[in-house]
């Protein structure tokens, strides 16, 4: 079981700032994100995008601001729990919470911060028959572990920076890795596009373009994909022992919508005096909350972050006093 | 107000909404349906980075082309085959949208 003072629910940049002022307080924290890699719908949905209204910051990239949330929290030692989805809880005995993910890792804290975005994402899923009966059985949404593909006979479906980083990077484990694509251009930086037509010329990898799966076959396990050419509506058969669609991830607000919450559309609405919920011990900072006046903005949830770990001291220790340091005079000390 | 456009938004239960735009605030079509608080997702914020703004236009306006980000969104959502669909933040309302009639995509609540 894992054990720490606030569990955060998202790893995106309000998660992550969390750490930092949890830290500045001496609480720890440990984020659970349903993405495999921190920084939330910055590294997922944009980047390679710059970001103009952080204050102090007249221009960022989305993965550098994610980058640098993640080297000012590195004092306060944050643990993750990533490419799992935060379940269920239930209230412990000594009061604290248990938390379970969809994997089954489990977590104990006092204090459970949401900063869960506009939820978990999930991916976009092709329309294949029998698709779901072949995932974790050769389909995946979500690569956590390249080795996994280790001297595997790989198929990639997309056209997007995750489909043709993934294809380049497997080229050298897999044994054979083949693109998918609907289209016969792709939407990703250049120099991946480059680099994949550079592979498929070389032979190291197949790419076929204009077409997509229609079709998946095996027994017990993925064993056989079809694909069917959009013009000539010619179909192939190969072998395979993973499929790996990559259309991208949409959010939904998932699991958490049954814990007993309040919600209003999408969102959880929260005491602007320290963003708790209607739940004791339970907080929401960031893009997931609502209030009165609420704008989503990343430097809205640095602010609700910051208040909301005060509050969570108070409830964790509430007989000791708090007393506001300026990191300029105190430092960060770290774990 | 010369600068106000009226456009025709079905939502997904089919009920129509005429809603008034202003066409001189640099306003897309996708914000323009949220400032009305019609209910649409349009998670990236505008970037055609997502396909949660998703519309199909049903009046016969000559509409701007779609930038390739546009159809490649459309495409990665499995949207591109459905007949007269764009997304809503890649809309610059223009004095030529005037009338325009469109109805919300199913992503838009996903």
């Amino acid at each position: 079981m894992i054990e720490t003072d606030i569990l955060i629910i998202g790893a995106g940049p309000c998660g992550l700032f969390t750490v930092f002022e949890a830290g500045l307080i001496k609480l720890h924290c440990h984020l659970i994100d349903a993405l495999a890699q921190p920084g939330g719908q910055l590294t997922e949905i944009y980047p390679k995008k710059p970001i103009y209204d952080i204050p102090g910051c007249p221009e960022i990239l989305a993965d550098q601001l994610v980058k640098n949330l993640m080297k000012q929290a590195e004092p306060f030692k944050p643990g993750f729990t990533l490419g799992e989805r935060a379940e269920t809880i239930e209230k412990m005995d000594d009061g604290r919470w248990k938390l379970t993910t969809n994997r089954g890792t489990v977590h104990a804290a006092p204090i459970i911060a949401i900063a869960g975005g506009l939820g978990c994402f999930e991916p976009r899923k092709p329309v294949i028959p029998l698709l779901s009966n072949f995932e974790d059985v050769g389909v995946d949404y979500i690569i956590k572990d390249p080795e996994k593909y280790r001297d595997k006979n790989v198929v990639i479906a997309g056209g997007g920076d995750s489909a043709l980083d993934w294809t380049i990077f497997l080229a050298d484990v897999a044994k054979k890795v083949t693109l998918i694509h609907r289209r016969t251009t792709f939407r990703g930086h250049l120099d991946s596009v480059q680099k994949a037509m550079d592979l498929a010329i070389s032979g190291k990898i197949e790419l076929l373009l204009n077409s997509e799966v229609t079709a998946l076959k095996g027994d017990g396990k993925l064993e056989e994909i079809e694909i069917t050419h959009f013009d000539t509506k010619m179909v192939l058969v190969q072998s395979a022992d993973h499929f790996i669609p990559l259309f991208g991830l949409s959010p939904k607000l998932g699991p958490l919508k049954d814990w007993g919450l309040n919600l209003s559309k999408e969102s959880i609405p929260v005491n602007t005096i320290d963003y708790s919920t209607n739940i004791p011990g339970i907080y929401a900072v960031g893009d997931i909350n609502d209030y009165p006046g609420k704008l989503r903005l990343i430097l809205c949830g640095f602010h609700e972050a910051t208040m909301m770990v005060q509050s969570a001291f108070k409830r964790i220790y509430p007989d000791k006093n708090l007393v506001l340091k300026y990191t300029t005079v105190s430092g960060v000390n770290a774990f | 107000m010369e600068d106000l456009i009226q456009i025709k938004v079905t939502d997904l239960s089919g009920i129509a909404h005429i809603i008034d735009a202003p066409t001189d605030m640099n306003l897309s079509l996708m914000e323009a349906i949220k400032a009305n608080g019609l209910q649409i997702k349009a998670t990236c914020g505008g970037m055609a980075l997502c396909a949660t703004c998703h519309v199909l236009v049903h009046s016969d306006h000559a509409l701007p082309p779609m930038s390739d980000d546009e159809e490649a969104m459309l495409d990665q959502a499995f949207l591109l085959d459905i007949p007269h669909s764009r997304l809503s933040c890649q809309l610059h309302l223009t004095q030529q949208m005037n009338g325009l009639e469109v109805s919300l995509g199913e992503s838009t609540e996903e």
